[in-house]
This record gives structure tokens, sequence and C-alpha cells, in this order.
């Protein structure tokens, strides 16, 4: 249905009119051309799409955008605050865990919502959480020891 | 290993046509000038540009697909000029700003483009010099530069910046005894500074062709046949009008769907109806391999040497066998992208391409304009891996910007991806070879069909032998494959290994020798022995006779000069029949190393992907259709399959910085083959070794 739907996203609302059952993924990248979020399957099988809807992680290509609609939207173009990147992002960035950088993104989306619902997990729960998220590239391990990195400066209280 | 003699005017004879030139030619001694090497320019302005700031701008026809080639790049142009790596940054892959390449494959970047590159900086240096002694009134050979900035050694407030000397101007002068430095003054390669294109992609702000937004962009949804081949015959777009926005394009059978936002052409696309008529083709998984080796060209004697005849006369073991593997995808994570605008008769493309400057070529054949007319601009890509050489998306995209006047983007569905996608080739390898009365290699007959040449013929000592090469990953004559094949990271060469390796390994089990203890005694090559020694050091591998029952492998290979060898452990679940590798120890020598990190990256991330070629990967077809359309069916590895990996890089900087992203792949599925055997004492022919086969081979012992 084509409606006027609020979206906040990274803290900026917006109204849009668009049909309320097209996936979020598109409205982000097409409507609002934050391009940061990525398109790789469209079924969600890959997680390249993933953002934070009301603090958790889900896939916005298989996300109608109605589901958004008066929640709290976070894309990897709202994580780093006041230029200051988080320490997912800087921790992926030291260890270099990433090479095409396409799934980045979704990675790192992936992991923040992770850490919001269990900001001390054990590497099994770590793997188990990020399954869904493909890296072609095969930056896994870097990937994983980034996460573990990350929560455990998040734990250390230097940033939230 | 010595280095070939090479002369200039050999290389100066060489320009035009694609010649392997040994890179050798640039180390330390060696002059001079650049080379006009298959097309590289010789003027060395081509290829960086200083601000007056002091700011240095290198420009190189390359593209980074994720492999590192812009860090690499900046390392070697901050090196050879004597700047901070810091004050580097990199323009690559647009065909109007940065100078003719061949195309970003066949870890040609650091390898053949390297020694350009740095040749280029050596020379841009010399004459920066030059210029500071004309300034300063002080002789070359005094002076010295550190981070940009030229000073008298003896007096260093004489100085003059890089900045101040050219302040963006281009360098007209010419130094002919320009050399580049040895590594032992090395102070940036071989380290691992921080990425270049790190802070982008972390953040989000990394674009890639289908992030280009342009005013009053149009997305564009193409019309698809259900198989190869397939000829429209009806259509309708009546329902596909009627979506607000949507503006149909047809061209003769090219049909497009035209709107302002991807998902709404998409829905509109889906609101066609259409008839396509097409032949189908009986063949799928179940004959192909049959078919191939029936209909593949004629062979061609890729190597040969002593008897045949005689050598099997000695032999006292005989084995012969057939590997196979079947076609797989490169599934790249980004899905061909374009974006196209044509703005009074020039057309601009901004691709996610490994080869910029020929389809800069093909878009103006395309378009039929002049090719100085075209602009290919190649942002980050996702992922090519061989599969992005092709990039027909991009002539679709500027097709329609010419049809229509408008900006067009094209992205490809995944489904897209993988029908258009050109094939790592099925392909069929028969090896016949033998043991004589000492256990020693004596014949050796290898015959590939369809995978390619590149690695077929072997390294291991043995007096009688040929190897044979029917087709590639080419040209294939027509009706050969059902659809169009190409080259897939390290091409032929993951088949070829596969099979060779795991023949070795079961000449070695029949002779009840260790399989390691085995490949040495036919190994020569000092730098070969040195991997495979590093590789069992570092594995702790044990001397053993196959089946031990343990489930550990080896293997080994050398492509593009770099020599590796890999071991791996892994358990099987006999009631599912998964294979899960536990552990992988890689030993690599690619020479000169220019950044360790960025290699190690190339190390692991070669193995996790070849761990899919040897386990799940293969594209399921039925004559010309393709039935993968997702990573639902087409399984690709994921973060529960990460093995403990180890990787040894061997420090050999004499030798020169051979291929580094292709090499670590080519093991891994024979050395998951081989520690199958060792665990079962069953081997597995086929590629990939799916649940499937696995529990097909344990339940015939």
């Amino acid at each position: 249905m084509v409606r006027t739907i609020r979206l906040t996203i990274n803290g900026r609302t917006h109204e849009i009119e668009t049909d309320d059952q097209r996936a979020l993924l598109w409205v982000l990248r097409e409507d609002l051309n934050l391009t940061g979020t990525k398109f790789g399957c469209g079924m969600g099988l890959c997680g390249a799409c993933t953002v934070i809807v009301d603090r958790q992680a889900v896939r916005s290509c298989t996300t109608p955008v109605s589901a958004a609609a008066g929640k709290q939207v976070l894309t990897i173009e709202g994580l780093a605050t006041d230029g200051q990147l988080h320490p997912l992002q800087q921790a992926f960035l030291e260890r270099h865990a990433f090479q095409c950088g396409f799934c980045t993104p979704g990675m790192i989306m992936n992991a923040y919502g992770l850490l919001l619902q269990s900001p001390n997990p054990t590497r099994q729960e770590i793997l188990d959480a990020m399954e869904g998220n493909l890296c072609r590239c095969g930056s896994y391990h870097r990937i994983v020891d980034a996460i573990e990195e990350a929560a455990a400066r998040l734990r250390g209280g230097k940033q939230q | 290993m010595k280095p070939t003699e090479i002369t200039r005017r050999e290389l100066l004879a060489g320009a035009g046509l694609y010649v392997m030139i040994p890179v050798e030619i640039l180390l330390a001694q060696e002059p001079e000038r650049l080379p006009a090497r298959a097309g590289y320019p010789t003027d060395f302005n081509a290829y960086l540009r200083i601000g007056p700031d002091g700011s240095v701008t290198g420009y190189a026809g390359k593209v980074e697909l994720g492999q590192g080639a812009m860090t690499a790049l900046a390392q070697l142009l901050a090196e050879e000029l004597d700047v901070p790596y810091e004050r580097v940054t990199m323009v690559l892959g647009d065909t109007e700003l940065c100078p003719w390449d061949m195309g970003t494959f066949g870890s040609l970047t650091v390898r053949q483009f390297g020694p350009v590159f740095r040749a280029a900086a050596a020379e841009a240096r010399a004459a920066l010099l030059e210029m500071a002694s004309e300034k300063l009134g002080v002789p070359v050979q005094d002076l010295e530069v550190r981070d940009g900035i030229v000073r008298e050694r003896r007096n260093p407030e004489r100085a003059v910046s890089y900045g101040e000397l050219v302040a963006g101007r281009r360098i007209e002068r010419r130094v002919s005894h320009a050399t580049v430095k040895a590594p032992g003054a090395f102070q940036i390669l071989g380290t691992a500074p921080s990425r270049k294109d790190g802070l982008e992609k972390v953040t989000g702000r990394a674009i890639y062709a289908g992030d280009v937004r342009l005013p009053g962009l149009l997305r564009a949804r193409i019309l698809r046949p259900p198989a190869h081949g397939a000829v429209l015959r009806e259509l309708d777009t009546s329902e596909a009008e009627k979506i607000p926005g949507v503006q149909i394009v047809r061209d003769g059978n090219f049909v497009a769907v035209l709107h302002p936002q991807w998902d709404l052409a998409d829905l509109a696309l889906k609101r066609i109806r259409a008839k396509f008529e097409f032949q189908e083709v009986p063949l799928d998984d179940s004959n192909i391999f049959e078919h191939l080796v029936k209909n593949a060209p004629p062979p061609h004697t890729v190597h040969q040497q002593g008897d045949l005849a005689v050598g099997e006369k000695l032999a006292q073991i005989r084995l012969e066998a057939t590997y196979l593997n079947s076609y797989v995808a490169h599934a790249p994570l980004e899905t061909h992208s374009a974006t196209a605008v044509v703005q009074g008769g020039k057309v601009t493309v901004w691709a996610g391409t490994q080869t910029p400057f020929r389809l800069k070529t093909q878009i103006a054949e395309t378009l039929k304009i002049p090719e100085q007319n075209v602009r290919v601009i190649t942002p980050y890509v996702g992922g090519g891996f061989g599969g992005k050489s092709a990039s027909q998306q991009a002539l679709e995209a500027a097709r329609l910007a010419q049809l229509t006047g408008r900006p067009v983007q094209v992205v490809w569905d995944r489904a897209e991806e993988f029908f258009y996608d050109t094939f790592r080739p099925a392909a069929v390898v028969k090896i016949r070879a033998g043991l004589d009365a000492e256990q020693r290699l004596v014949f050796w007959d290898f015959y590939v069909y369809c995978a390619g040449d590149r690695e077929a013929q072997q390294f291991y000592d043995i007096p009688h032998q040929r190897t044979l090469a029917s087709g590639g990953w080419g040209s294939n004559p027509p009706g050969l494959h059902p659809f169009v094949v190409g080259p897939w990271r390290a091409p032929s060469v993951n088949t070829n290994t596969f099979a060779r390796e795991s023949h070795i390994d079961a000449l070695a089990a029949q002779a009840g020798i260790d399989p390691v203890e085995f490949r040495m005694r036919h190994l020569r090559d000092p730098r070969m022995r040195r991997v495979l020694e590093a590789a069992a050091s570092k594995f702790g591998w044990k001397p053993m006779k196959l089946p031990s029952g343990r489930g550990v492998g080896v293997s080994c290979a050398m492509y593009l000069g770099t020599y590796t060898a890999m071991m791996a452990e892994i358990e099987i679940d006999r009631n599912s029949g998964e294979i899960r590798v536990q552990r992988v120890v890689l030993a690599q020598d690619q020479g000169l190393v220019v950044n360790p990190d960025g290699s190690r990256q190339q190390m692991e991330g070669g193995i996790m992907m070849g761990l899919g070629y040897a386990l799940t990967e293969e594209v399921r077809f039925r004559g010309r259709m393709v039935l993968d359309r997702n990573f639902d069916t087409y399984r690709i590895p994921r973060f529960s399959w990460m093995p403990r990996i180890e990787t040894v890089l061997i420090e050999n900087p004499e030798a020169p910085a051979s291929g580094c992203g292709e090499p670590p792949i080519v093991n891994v599925g024979a050395v998951v083959a081989n520690a199958f055997y060792d665990a079962t004492g069953v081997r597995l022919y086929q590629l990939p070794m799916t649940p499937e086969r696995v529990k097909q081979a344990l339940a015939k012992t």
C-alpha cells in the first residue's frame, strides 16, 4: 500500500511516500541514497544487507519498510559517532578483516546486533550469530578476531 | 635460479604483443628506462603526479578487487620515490586518467606491472634529484632524499621539497640511468602498513559501481531467457507498464524495464509475459564428462620427455585413474554492476570490471562511437576472481544510456550472476603412471580435457612422460560447453593439481612410502623442497604409510613462479558424509614479498575459497539452463567451515616478486582428497566431494 512512512535512520527522521511493502534495503539505497547497505542476494541468504532495527539485526532485503516504520534504524553510515569509529569498525580496520569490502557493512552491523544482545559472546556464539553472513574473499578468521577484540573493548567501557 | 638475460632490443620488439617478460630485468643492478612492455607508456609522468604540498598521486590501470592492489602499488611508489606511504593516494582503473593496462588478473599487478611502476617512480626520483641539484647548486651525489625532501647530505638546511620543485606540473626531463632499490634498502616494501581502502570499507563510504548516484538515474532490469541460446518469440509488457514511472525499452530482442528504483523496475520485469523458444540440449551432470571427452578439440602436446613405451615396460606398479570436476561459479558477493551516462557524445561508464581498458574498446564497438569518446571508471570491485573480466552488464548499461539519453544503472540480481557467469570449466583428467623396481616414478602420461594446460606439466622427476591438453577456459568450439566458460582463480591449476597430487599420493600408497618422503625423492628444485619441508615442519608431519587413519593430507604445486605446499587434517562424519577440514598449513615461496600481511590475506582467503570447490561447489544445470539461482543451492564456504589456518611465508627476496593472489587456492582440492584417503583408504576422484559422493564411496567398501 502506498502511504507516507516515517523512518528514523541513524537518528534522522525521513518521511517517505511509497509502497510500504517495498524492501527496506531498496528504500535505503534508492530513495535515501544510503548506499553502504549492500544488495548481495535478495533472499536473506548472504547478510550483505544487514541493518539494525530497534536494536535487532535484520536482513533489510527481506524486511518490508512497513516493519521499520516508527522504529530506530541504524545502518553502517550511522555507526561512527562524531567522526569516531565504533570499536567494531576500528577492529575490522586494524586487523584488515576485509578484502573486497562488499560484505563488510553487513558483517559489522550483524556483529553490532550480536554484541547488543550478548556483550560477552564465546567464540562459538560469534560463529553461530555470524553464520548467515557470507564472505567470498574468505576473511572469516580476521572477522571473528575483530569481533572478539571489539567486544572486549566495549566491555572495557571505552565506548558503547 | 639465475635471472634470464633479455636485451632492450627484445623488449622493444615485443611492444604491442602480449609477451611474458621475466621481471628479473628490473631488479637492483639492472638499468634503465621504462621498458616498452606490452603497451605500458614509457613516460613516467603517466604514473604519478606530485602536488605543491608534496602529496603524491599514483595512477595505474589496475583495479582494487579486494586483493590489495591499491595498497601494494602505493607501497611500491612510496618506496621508489622516497616519500611517506601516508602521502600517497592511488587512482586506479580510470581509462582517462590512468595509463593503459591489460587487466587485473594473473597476479600481474605486483609481478608484471610492479617493475614498470617502480621504474617510473625511480626515474621520477632521479629527475627530481637533478632538478634539486640545479636549484641548490649541489652535485647529485651529495644529495639525499627523505620523506620527499631533498637535502645536501652534509648541510641539511640546504633543502628543497618535491612539492616546491614540481608544484603539480609534469616533469619534463628524462633520466636514462635510474635504478630501482635493492631489497636491502627497503623501508616500506616488505612491511604491512594500513590498507588504503580500509577506512572507506569499514564506514560504508566505499563506492562500488551500483552505488553511483546521478541526477535522473534510472535503474534497468533486463528480460532474460530461461536458457542460453533461447530466442524471444512473444512479448507482452502491458502489465509491467501499469507500474507508475516504468519505461520499457526494446531494441530487437533486448528488452529492458527502467525505473528510478531498482526494486520497482524488478517488480515490473516480473510482470512481463514472454515466451522463448529453445532447443533442449541433452546434457547434464550425468553425461557431461563423457560429452567433453568425446567432443573436446584435438589435444596439443604440452610437454614430452623420454619414451612412454620404455617407461611402461620398466614399470612394476602401474596406476591409471580419471579425475573429474564440475563447473564452478565465481559467485562474488557484489553482482555485476555498472552505471552509464551519455553527455554530448561522450559516454562515461562506472563498472565493476577487471578489464577497464578492454571494456572501453568493447563499449565503443557496441555503441559504434570512437574510443576516445568512452571513459571507463572502475570504483571498488566487490570481488572478481576472474569473473569480472567479462563485463556484459557495462555494455547493457551503456546501450540503454545511449537509447534513452538518460543515465542508466544495471545491477544484476543473484540469478543473473549465476546465469551469465563464465564458469570454471568442467574437466576430465586421465592419468596413467608407474613406478619401477626401485619404487621411483618411471612413466607419467597426463591428459587434461577442458580445464586448460596451466600447470598440466608436472615438476616431479620422471624420465618418461607426456602431457596432453585439449581445450581450455578460453574460447571453445560451440556446443562443447552448454554455456560460456572463463578464467576462474588460477585457471586450470586447481583441476590439474587435484589430479596430479591425488595420483602421486595414490602411487605413494601403492609403494608403501610416506607421501611427503615420496614427493621429496622426486623433487630436485630446491625451492619446491624448501616449501614442502617448511609445511611439514609447521604441520608437525609424522612419517606414515597411507592410509594411516589420521586423516592428514599433503599437496604441492607451483604457479606463476610461486611455490606452494599445503597440508591439512580432516574429520569425516560418516553418517552425514560431511568432511570437516580442521586444520590447514600453507607454506608459500613467492619471492620478494611486497606486503606480508596482504600476502597472508590472500593465503587465508584462497584456502577458505578453495574449500568450496573441494567440498560443495558445482553448478547444477540441465542443457543450457542454469539451475542454481542463489546461495541456498549453490553453497559457498561459511564461518562454520573455518579450519585452523597457519601460513608460512618463505623469505626469498632474491627471487622476483611472483604470484600471490592465486597460488594459495590451487592445492585445496587435492589436499582434502588426500586427507580423505588417509582417513578412510577410499579415494575420491570427483570434485566437489559432497556428502552424497562421500557416502557413496564409503558404502562401496
